[in-house]
């Protein structure tokens, strides 16, 4: 070994380092928590994954469009926030896709965002017969990921007169539901309280199901 | 509880926690690196690397073994994702294009983790979890070594030697990373940070439609990612993808773990060197900056100013639900004052000064408190800058710690100083001449200076954060930025060991009356004073002409 020119020997000792802490950290280390992973947190572990009628339907932590074929929001289902997670070269796909998190990037005082937000705003407000000034940012703004599982209780709420209607069920039912899917701030201050929208819909379609053929 | 108030609750939890965790974890790490106890597994790891763990090297020797490691990492790293479409685990990918391979590699070997890609469309399950989370350990640990090197400037005295490369690496990760890595992604795990090797499928969801299902070992991943002040997201939406952060308290405990060990290594400091005022010295100047970046960056984000928050009632393009403002905000100082690059929420679209304080966060050379072991160079480097300017005013020959700053230390000292403003602005001001890479830019508009500058302040200061809508994945980007990458942490690197150096071959001079107290409020003064001045002084056209100019509109 000493034969080797010392800048030769370096690499070659540093070659070994990186190989055996590869073997470490880069194998060893992420095959044992995997293991932990599936025998301590199945369900988290494999993504949180709901069930409806006995068939997984998504994940109760990404987002799922409740569209039609051309895109327009299915008026019995809570809608969840505007998604960049977009396939672009899938002229059907609408967002909320997890093959592709995205943020919109554009900036506060970007034109093609205030355009995008009136757009959102006014078709919020003609699908719910809401007005303008009562909408929250959360309803009119892409979140980062795209996929963000929450809207805030107050979209939430603007939302169930409409849904209520779709699905020919009282109002005040819709809203007691839609209430007991209010998730308060973690041990009291971490975080905004908010309503998974899958786990809404799952459940509106168990309390209130569809007349068949929708 | 009223939302403001919650969100200071959260400030004041975190407060309470890294105070909690500065004494033990501290003297923790002080011992880790100064006792003469090897480790049976580590003795295995140096008989297999072929060192003895008993030679103490010189500067010179601890930087080759430091940049021989770097570059065989760059290179192994490279060819990993080039050859990744031939190994198992792989998810179909194709082979990562030579420009982004090495654009990557560059910036996981340097625990930069600037990121042109995206996670869940480019690299396989291996690449991420043998290559780049193997370099989230690794460059974590090569930055603290350079730290503690430097310490032992000062704790050393008339001699050139500061100890070994591979034992100073080999216990940061036995000692320190992989142990606590092992409980935050048990911690991540429950919390419902998935961990599978799935192979993405397709689900029929609710209404009909059809969804993806990503997979991936992504807990054991997210939390050296966080914890070593990586930031390099499984996915492309990082800490804002529910299967990386899923839910207020995930987002509470990434941010503590990004900052629990830089903020916790003056005392490592303080307690290696025997005095540990100069520890609190030195990490009341990290508090005050970072509690002021985080006040600054939840005002304005609270305040929305701005024509699209303005219409939109509130500034909340870009940011989830369940951390809502002050979640998001307190992220984005935390990961932009450290060296981590993470995001919960994307910064383009921040209002233009919650944005431009995420900007001038990173210009300030993460130091405060910085990325693991980078912050604890940085700021000694700021501190020996700032003795030198007091002792001009009194005309005395500086000295901080028991050692003269004579022209040697205060050459090396400021050419750490300039190298990244230098790379920074040039890079920057080529970018916006040249046709080509000004096409890469989003935001119309004043907005879109920021994206450049932050760009490269974020790439040379091994932050890693971006504003996004700049189109990173270019020739132009992918190369020039692999270079700024590269220069940004191993140039300051080389000045902070030949410091180290320098130090270490002195004898200790004894503090006499004359001596500068730079464990008193005074220095800690100071050195706020010099790092703000320096930082604002060298930025301020380029901040003027960005933030300033489209806040102030």
């Amino acid at each position: 070994m000493n034969r080797l020119p010392s800048l030769v020997r370096q690499h070659l000792a540093a070659l070994r380092g990186l190989l055996v802490f590869t073997v470490l950290c880069g194998i060893i280390y992420p095959a044992v928590m995997f293991g932990v992973a599936q025998a301590a947190f199945h369900q988290q572990a494999n993504g949180s994954q709901v069930s409806y009628q006995g068939k997984v339907v998504g994940s109760s932590l990404l987002c799922q469009e409740f569209v039609n074929a051309k895109g327009n929001p299915l008026a019995q289902y809570f809608q969840p926030r505007p998604s960049a997670a977009v396939n672009a070269t899938d002229k059907t796909d609408y967002g909320c896709d997890p093959g592709f998190s995205a943020a919109s990037n554009l900036g506060p005082n970007n034109p093609t965002l205030v355009q995008l937000i009136k757009q959102r705003q006014k078709q919020y407000a003609a699908l719910n017969h809401v007005k303008i000034s009562s909408i929250p940012p959360d309803a009119v703004t892409a979140s980062g990921s795209g996929l963000d599982p929450d809207v805030s209780p107050q979209n939430a709420y603007l939302q169930v007169n409409r849904v209520a209607a779709a699905r020919h069920a009282s109002p005040s039912a819709v809203r007691a539901l839609v209430s007991r899917f209010v998730q308060g701030r973690t041990l009291g201050f971490l975080g905004e309280p908010r309503v998974d929208v899958l786990t809404l819909n799952i459940a509106l379609d168990q309390q209130f199901p569809l007349a068949s053929g929708h | 509880m009223n939302g403001a108030l919650a969100g200071w609750l959260q400030i004041a939890l975190l407060v309470a926690a890294l105070a909690a965790c500065y004494i033990p974890l501290g003297n923790y790490m002080a011992r880790m690196f100064t006792t003469d106890k090897h480790w049976r597994v580590e003795r295995g790891v140096y008989k297999v690397i072929g060192i003895n763990p008993e030679t103490d090297q010189k500067w010179s020797a601890y930087l080759r073994s430091m940049l021989a490691f770097s570059g065989v990492s760059v290179v192994f790293l490279y060819g990993l994702q080039r050859l990744q479409h031939y190994l198992p685990f792989s998810e179909h990918m194709s082979a990562v294009p030579p420009a982004l391979a090495w654009n990557t590699s560059a910036s996981f070997v340097t625990n930069t983790n600037w990121q042109n890609y995206s996670g869940e469309s480019t690299m396989g399950y291996l690449t991420q979890m043998s290559g780049l989370a193997v370099q989230n350990f690794l460059s974590a640990g090569v930055g603290l070594v350079v730290a503690i090197a430097l310490i032992r400037g000062f704790t050393r005295s008339r001699t050139d030697k500061l100890g070994n490369f591979w034992v100073d690496l080999t216990r940061a990760v036995f000692r320190l990373l992989l142990p606590l890595s092992v409980i935050v992604a048990i911690i991540y795990m429950s919390g419902g940070v998935i961990d599978n090797f799935s192979a993405y499928h397709s689900v029929t969801t609710l209404s009909g439609g059809h969804q993806t299902m990503v997979g991936g070992p992504v807990a054991s991943q997210e939390a050296i990612k966080n914890l070593g002040n990586n930031g390099g997201g499984f996915f492309n939406a990082n800490s804002a993808h529910p299967f990386e952060n899923p839910n207020p308290f995930t987002n509470w405990l990434t941010i503590f773990i990004l900052l629990v060990i830089p903020f916790a290594t003056p005392r490592a400091f303080g307690k290696m060197i025997g005095d540990n005022r100069q520890g609190y010295a030195l990490v009341a100047v990290m508090v005050v900056i970072w509690l002021a970046a985080v006040g600054g960056i939840s005002f304005f984000e609270a305040q929305g100013a701005g024509m699209a928050p303005h219409l939109a009632h509130g500034a909340f393009e870009g940011k989830e639900v369940a951390f809502g403002n002050p979640g998001s905000s307190l992220f984005a100082a935390s990961t932009t004052t450290t060296s981590t690059g993470a995001v919960n929420s994307f910064h383009d679209s921040f209002t233009p000064f919650g944005g431009g304080i995420a900007l001038f966060d990173i210009a300030l050379g993460e130091i405060a408190p910085g990325g693991i072991g980078a912050g604890m160079y940085g700021i000694l480097v700021l501190a020996i800058v700032t003795v030198f300017v007091a002792g001009l005013m009194v005309g005395r020959t500086p000295e901080y710690i028991g050692k003269k700053i004579r022209p040697a230390e205060m050459k090396y000292a400021a050419l750490y100083f300039l190298t990244l403003p230098v790379v920074i602005l040039t890079a920057a001001g080529l970018s916006i001449g040249l046709k080509n890479p000004q096409a890469s830019i989003l935001n119309p508009g004043p907005h879109g200076l920021s994206e450049v500058v932050y760009a490269f302040a974020s790439m040379a200061n091994n932050n890693g954060s971006a504003f996004g809508g700049l189109t990173g994945n270019t020739t132009w980007y992918n190369t020039v930025g692999g270079i700024v990458i590269l220069l940004g942490r191993f140039a300051p690197e080389i000045f902070a060991l030949g410091l180290a150096g320098s130090l270490a071959r002195q004898s200790p001079v004894p503090a006499s009356v004359g001596t500068l107290d730079t464990r008193k409020p005074l220095f800690v003064g100071m050195l706020v004073a010099v790092i703000l001045i320096l930082v604002g002084l060298t930025y301020f056209p380029a901040l003027a002409l960005g933030p300033f100019a489209e806040g102030l509109h």
